[in-house]
């Protein structure tokens, strides 16, 4: 139903027809700052935001080193509490495992929690061909649903649509899919979020099968965490009798105590609260209460080749939190859409081209999408140094070299005059014809530049391991020079 | 080759060669923020509670049933769920009729029932969340779901814990938990906040000491 990313154009010509969308720029540009602002505030209540920090990168570098023994802990600890797991290497096994499981159940619809995992294995046009409905749940995720368009944020999925829109949507599509939207239904968002809950409501009280992703595993004790707001979550992991979770390999963490740092810094982050509305943690099965069937499908799906480089693999820390795609000028400008992937943003210009290889243009291009500003790096709650990645997923993309697809070693040919090539010269190109775009990189870039790390990541660093980076100015010179009419005003 | 096997090869493959990132983390986090005493610490949860939208009352054990009394003739409801394990005493002074929660109910049974009275099993006044396990005076977790209005029964200073790392530790990761900071809310369209999407418009904390 909802549009799938295959056969995009590659990043340059996405990003081109979003920059050229007034409305949508406006949209996402109003949409970034507001959460950029009120993010910095919540981090800023918290004196040891570096130590936090810094102990999810370890926690989460310790985890994946050893993925392998908690994997097999998790397992056992999810199957001691009434659980059963399933283990899907692509997203062919994991949609085959979730059809028969909703099969198995007789039922032909299933309610949906907001998933990234799901929507990257096009779980929803899976269930279809197999006959089944799958409704979601989450309010923007509903509103991309109707719309049949496609997320454009981790966080915010319907973050490129503004209220009348979304209104338009409700009084065309909602019927389609259940109980119509209410006569009269006006653009305040109060309004829409009621017609919203009538018309989910309906599907929460007869739901048979929930799924849902989860944000963490806990192998010590088998226990899931999803965390949510609007109570949509709870609905779907509560009310049905069964239960069937897809959650990638990479959100495992080793104890229950490890969550006291990322329940501290996701909420933060993400929505910039000091707590998200709410949190549901389950181990298996309880009697009594909630589902009495759970079902846990752990997915790979490139994972494990992500996990294989040296360099890349610091990409399977991700939170999933979209602090990144708050902060960065790229991003602004060029929207979700433009990434190709579930995984938009400076995030994943690092992740999809490594889950899904960089055999097709637009994956060729995701490593080019940036303007290497390290906005992103300074606010990751995990310490991703995306700048690092991209530089080294363009090497890779240009000179070739070993990398590993499905588990197999194989030495990728430079892209000698082919598509990477090509891509990044319109990504160069892309930029360099957009004052505003690079400027705007460049202000960001001044405003931050307390910040920056003094050495350059990828191939600069053995240059920079005996000199200083140079300092950013604190204005940029194109600024410089309209504020003071080319230095004629004198300005400093 | 089953898909267990397949992917647990492929990750020993992958780390073959990688360093090893030793346990246990250093953990040079903070245990809590600042040195509030208890009074201070309830007081900071109030505050945060209400930050999110949520009412908070506060009142002494004797004022409690009158409080708890008042609260729901104020929204006029006319029936309350209440779980089996709740102190009848809480209702005294209430009018409106008791629900259970049986096993056979439907949601839709839960749908019909105006409010629900609650304890909970811990409070964090750092984040300004409450936190329910499941226990005989919270019952199951659909109870405080599907009615529009939740009234939540917090005992200071014995249940309050000022952070995240406090109130993890006295939770049990057996019993499925329910953190709830604030009513539901949302803030999908054009980010303008909006409350009670699925879950309960109404969240009302009693703070009893
Ligand atoms: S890369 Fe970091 S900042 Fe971006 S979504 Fe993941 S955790 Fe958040």
């Amino acid at each position: 139903m909802s549009g799938t990313f295959v056969g995009m154009p590659a990043f340059p010509e996405a990003a081109r027809a979003a920059v050229a969308d007034a409305r949508l720029r406006g949209n996402l540009r109003h949409a970034t700052h507001t959460i950029r602002a009120k993010r910095a505030r919540a981090v800023a209540e918290v004196s040891d935001w570096a130590e936090l920090r810094e102990a999810g990168k370890r926690i989460k570098d310790h985890t994946l080193r050893h993925l392998d023994r908690y994997l097999v802990q998790l397992e056992e600890k999810v199957t001691a509490a009434g659980g059963t797991v399933h283990w899907a290497a692509d997203a062919e096994d994991a949609n085959r495992i979730v059809v028969e499981l909703v099969r198995a159940t007789g039922e032909s619809e299933v309610v949906k929690v907001k998933s990234m995992a799901t929507q990257e294995i096009g779980l929803n046009e899976a269930l279809e061909a197999a006959g089944i409905r799958a409704y979601e749940t989450d309010l923007a995720e509903l509103i991309v649903q109707l719309g049949d368009d496609r997320p454009s944020h981790i966080l915010v999925p319907a973050i490129h649509r503004n209220r009348g829109e979304i209104r338009d949507v409700f009084r065309e599509r909602m019927s389609d899919w259940g109980r119509p939207a209410p006569e009269g239904l006006t653009d305040s968002p109060a309004e829409l979020a009621e017609a919203a809950r009538l018309h989910l409501r309906e599907k929460f009280l007869r739901a048979k099968v929930g799924v849902s992703g989860a944000n963490f595993m806990v192998a010590e004790t088998g226990t899931l965490v999803v965390v949510e707001s609007e109570g949509n979550g709870r609905m779907c992991l509560t009310l049905p009798e069964t239960l069937i979770s897809v959650v990638g390999i990479e959100k495992t963490v080793p104890t229950w105590r490890d969550l006291e740092v990322f329940l501290q810094t996701l909420p933060r982050s993400s929505t910039a609260e000091r707590m998200n509305p709410y949190t549901s943690t389950w181990t298996g099965t309880t009697d009594g209460d909630g589902p009495t069937a759970f079902h846990l499908v752990l997915l790979d799906n490139g994972r494990t080749d992500t996990l294989a480089d040296e360099v890349g693999r610091q990409a399977l820390r991700c939170i999933r939190c979209s602090a990144c795609l708050n902060v960065c000028p790229v991003y602004e400008r060029a929207g979700g859409h433009a990434y190709g992937s579930v995984y938009p943003g400076p995030i994943g210009a690092i992740l999809s081209p490594q889950l899904r290889g960089t055999a097709s243009e637009i994956d060729a291009s995701l490593p080019y999408a940036s303007s290497l500003c390290g906005a992103c790096y300074e606010v990751c709650p995990v310490a991703i140094d995306i700048p690092e990645v991209l530089v080294h997923l363009r090497e890779r993309v240009v000179e070739g070299g070993p990398m590993v697809r499905e588990g197999n070693k194989v030495v990728l040919k430079p892209a000698k005059g082919h598509a990477a090539e090509r891509a990044a010269m319109r990504a160069a190109r892309w930029a360099f014809s957009r004052p505003g775009a690079l400027r705007t990189g460049q202000r960001l870039a001044s405003r931050t530049r307390r910040l920056h790390p003094r050495t350059l990541p990828g191939p600069g660093k053995a240059w920079t391991a005996t000199r200083a980076l140079p300092a950013v100015p604190p204005e940029p010179f194109r600024d410089w020079w309209r504020r003071t009419g080319g230095g004629k005003e004198g300005g400093k | 080759m089953s898909g267990r096997e397949r992917i647990l090869g492929r990750v020993r493959r992958a780390l073959a060669d990688a360093p090893d990132v030793p346990a246990p983390v250093e953990r040079t986090y903070l245990r809590a923020h600042g040195d509030l005493d208890a009074e201070g610490t309830v007081d900071l949860l109030a505050e945060h509670l209400a930050d999110y939208r949520a009412l908070v009352h506060r009142c002494t054990p004797d004022e409690l049933p009158s409080v708890v009394g008042r609260l729901l003739a104020a929204r006029s409801s006319r029936s309350v769920l209440v779980p089996p394990g709740l102190d009848p005493r809480w209702l005294a002074e209430a009018d409106a009729r008791r629900v259970e929660d049986l096993a056979r109910d439907t949601p839709y049974e839960l749908d019909r029932v105006d409010s629900v009275v609650t304890a909970c099993a811990v409070a964090i006044a750092e984040t300004g969340t409450i936190v329910l396990d499941g226990g005989p005076d919270q019952g199951r977790r659909r109870i405080t779901l599907v009615p529009d209005h939740h009234v939540c029964v917090v005992r200071v200073p014995g249940q309050v814990v000022s952070s995240v790392p406090q109130a993890l530790e006295r939770l049990d990761p057996a019993r499925p938990l329910t953190w709830i900071s604030g009513p539901s809310a949302t803030s999908d369209i054009e980010l303008d906040r909006v409350e009670g999407v699925h879950g309960p418009r109404t969240l009302e904390v009693i703070l009893v000491g």
